[in-house]
């Protein structure tokens, strides 16, 4: 207690006028939350989120198809708890591996808060709480699995598991677009958080290789391929995406063959791909500086091909020093969906529009941006939390942990 | 025993064996250059041929002449005088000098408020530092064009109008725009003033404008913010020390000492926010005011050139970036520590 004390009083009323600071900073800090609080309880409707829940998370995807996404929830779910287990049952060989670490059944905790909460919150039906809870019980079990039985799993097995992921990219666009047997459902009738989420993640996957190859591309000693890559990333950094996307949606008709250009929607996730490949590549361009030029060298000189050489040896560590500029690019480009909603299109931020010019919902601005905010900073916080995880994981010179 | 008779030293070849053709160090390169530069010219052509077919049968064919067709579209606030009569280059000029007169403003704006957080997340003051942090980590994770419509329509457009407007000194926040004090008729200080239940004052920006601004100066303050914390983190922490050591105020101590050695490293990093400042002020269009794309939106749906629109647009913008970055460059050389 006394310790609390002291610390308060170093903190925040070292002196007089720390102290009349701080006192002011508080009151401000409580009048507005005093004054949030009171629209939040009071004055707010939020019927427009309750109401609208299942327009924001898929828009108009066909109900009789709904099925579809939620086994595809559900598979997401149980490869993010396998791949978690696996991770806690095979940690580094220099750290030492605690498979509930405290941070771990923290989260477990807060996701289950919310798998509980809120449903009932939104007002969905009993079977749709229900299936949030299954949801919930499948990452528990499947986390649990893999983290008793995952220490047998061979190296050559735990490759094999890496693989899921890009097979489930797949099987996840087979199940939302349709094809193969099942219904098509057309990108004109996705939205809210599926189409936000779908053209990050296309965005992401493709831009990577794009962007590490404008990158090399930049520090060739070869002139042509420098200069097309510099020409390339500096004119795509010097336009405001809206513009980009503006072009895309009125000049790539014009450009392709008649009855060729892509629909709305992906030539929308195309230029995306193409304008983050850009800023992408000068994150991997200054991880590549960070590598001594002597790396290569010594690579070549014990006879890799080029190729090999940074496939191996230069570009691992590349890509370590550039993975917090990585995901800080990723954040943004997730961030960046919303200008779809200027050019027509109904992710989260378009749905939300279309959501406000019903008669019904007139003047709930507030309560919806709300949302929307809270929701972009979750995922975009936990893109943030999930990069600093994974630069610990690999960092080479990292000493052992107790937690 | 026999004489051991002298090794036969392994006879040599005068040239080392060359290596295949595409092994050759000295051919490879060109060989790759040649095969991507001939791919990326493949593909240029084949774009503008289908360009120039596409454009020829829908009868638009690369031409400056509608830039001299009055726009019949009007501009609600302009800075340069504008009317639906004036032609289309007109109004595109119009639309720049609002894009350079919201860019200039945030900039100063954004500068301010960034430079103040940074500096707060070094108080002795506990509570001022965390809420630095909180305000940039909330600001930072959430979409820029989320934000400028939360301050237009929640906040702006609730604004009240007439006497329940919000009064400061010097300002007056109302539905009808910002009224704000300055040098009226026969250059004298005047504030604004309720006539007829309508406010008045010498300056008054539009509330379109207001949420632009304000959206713009929270979202890249933050940024700011955080290249100023790298730049006074970056100064050694023995200059801290010695300033205080001399008897210096905290405040001093960052303005004489702290501040004028981290500009070295802030002033780059600022670069590259103020360009991206410069590209975000094309969110305008989401408030409704009238911008360069926003008069480039209209121009193109009113005329269909597709093409030139776009290009004038990427013109525009990429001279202004230009132009910050040659600005902000001179600037570099300014703060540089001159060594011998």
């Amino acid at each position: 207690m006394n310790a609390l004390l002291r610390r308060l009083r170093a903190e925040l009323f070292a002196t007089p006028a720390d102290g009349a600071l701080s006192v002011a900073l508080i009151m401000l800090l409580s009048l507005g939350a005093f004054g949030f609080l009171r629209w939040a309880l009071t004055q707010a409707q939020w019927a427009v989120v309750k109401v609208n829940s299942t327009l924001f998370a898929v828009g108009r995807y066909p109900i009789e198809q709904q099925w579809r996404l939620w086994l595809l929830t559900a598979l997401l779910v149980a490869a993010s708890g396998a791949t978690w287990g696996l991770l806690r049952a095979h940690p580094r060989p220099d750290r030492t591996g605690v498979l509930w670490p405290r941070n771990d059944r923290l989260a477990l905790v807060l996701l289950a808060l919310i798998a509980l909460a809120l449903p009932s919150a939104l007002g969905l039906t009993l079977a749709i709480q229900t299936r949030w809870w299954g949801l919930l019980l499948l990452l528990a079990l499947c986390r649990w699995l893999a983290g008793r039985f995952g220490a047998n799993l061979s190296s050559t097995g735990r490759r094999l598991a890496a693989l899921v992921w890009p097979l489930l990219y797949l099987v996840g666009m087979v199940l939302i677009s349709g094809g193969l047997g099942l219904v098509t459902v057309s990108p004109s009738e996705w939205g809210g958080l599926l189409l936000t989420l779908l053209a990050s993640s296309f965005a992401i996957l493709l831009c990577f290789p794009i962007g590490v190859l404008l990158a090399l591309g930049r520090r060739s000693e070869l002139p042509l391929l420098r200069w097309g890559s510099v020409l390339y990333i500096e004119f795509i950094r010097g336009a405001p995406l809206i513009t980009l996307l503006f072009l895309g949606q009125n000049i790539l008709g014009f450009l392709l063959p008649g009855g060729l250009a892509p629909e709305r929607v992906w030539r929308a996730a195309w230029v995306l791909t193409f304008f983050a490949a850009a800023y992408l590549a000068e994150a991997v361009r200054s991880g590549l500086a960070a590598v001594p030029r002597g790396q290569l060298e010594a690579a070549r000189s014990l006879g890799l091909s080029y190729p090999k050489a940074l496939q191996h040896v230069v570009l691992p560590q590349a890509l370590r020093v550039a993975l917090p500029a990585m995901v800080g690019q990723f954040i943004s480009l997730l961030q960046d969906t919303t200008l779809l909603s200027l050019i027509g299109l109904l992710e989260l931020l378009g749905t939300a529009r279309t959501v406000m010019a019903n008669p019904a919902f007139l003047g709930r601005n507030g309560e919806v941006y709300l949302t929307l905010a809270v929701l972009f900073w979750g995922c975009c916080a936990a893109l943030g939390l999930s990069s600093r995880a994974l630069e610990r994981r690999l960092d080479p010179h990292a000493v052992p942990s107790a937690t | 025993m026999a004489p051991v008779p002298p090794a036969d030293p392994a006879p040599r070849p005068a040239t080392p064996p060359s290596p295949p053709w595409w092994r050759d160090r000295r051919i490879v390169p060109w060989v790759v250059q040649a095969v991507v530069g001939l791919l990326v010219l493949l593909l240029i052509a084949f774009l503008l041929g289908n360009l120039i077919r596409n454009l020829t049968a829908a009868g638009l064919l690369l031409s400056w002449r509608w830039l001299q067709q009055p726009a019949g579209f009007d501009i609600s606030e302009s800075v340069i005088p504008f009317n639906a009569q004036l032609p289309y280059w007109r109004a595109l000029a119009a639309g720049l000098v609002n894009t350079i007169r919201a860019v200039l403003v945030g900039l100063v704006g954004a500068t301010l408020l960034g430079t103040l957080v940074g500096m707060a997340s070094f108080s002795h003051n506990g509570l001022l530092r965390r809420l630095a942090r909180v305000y940039v980590e909330v600001v930072r994770n959430i979409p820029l064009l989320l934000q400028l419509v939360f301050w237009y329509f929640v906040v702006f457009l609730t604004l009240p109008n007439g006497l329940a407007a919000i009064q400061l000194p010097g300002v007056v926040l109302a539905k009808s725009g910002l009224y704000i004090a300055g040098f009226g008729e026969g250059l004298r200080w005047m504030g604004p003033s309720l006539v007829n239940e309508v406010w008045q004052a010498p300056l008054r920006l539009s509330v379109e404008f207001g949420a632009l601004l304000t959206g713009l100066i929270v979202y890249s303050g933050a940024f700011i913010a955080e290249v100023v914390r790298g730049g006074i983190a970056a100064v050694p922490k023995g200059q801290w020390e010695a300033a205080s050591s001399l008897g210096l105020s905290w405040f001093a101590t960052l303005r004489r000492i702290v501040l004028p050695q981290s500009l070295r490293v802030i002033v780059p990093g600022l670069n590259t926010q103020y360009i991206s400042l410069a590209k975000n002020s094309s969110l305008a269009v989401a408030v409704g005011y009238t911008d360069l794309y926003s008069v480039a939106e209209t121009t193109l749906n009113q005329t269909g050139r597709a093409v030139e629109v776009i290009l004038v647009l990427l013109a525009a913008y990429l001279t202004l970036d230009l132009l910050i970055s040659a600005l902000m460059n001179g600037l570099n050389h300014l703060v540089q520590i001159r060594e011998r």
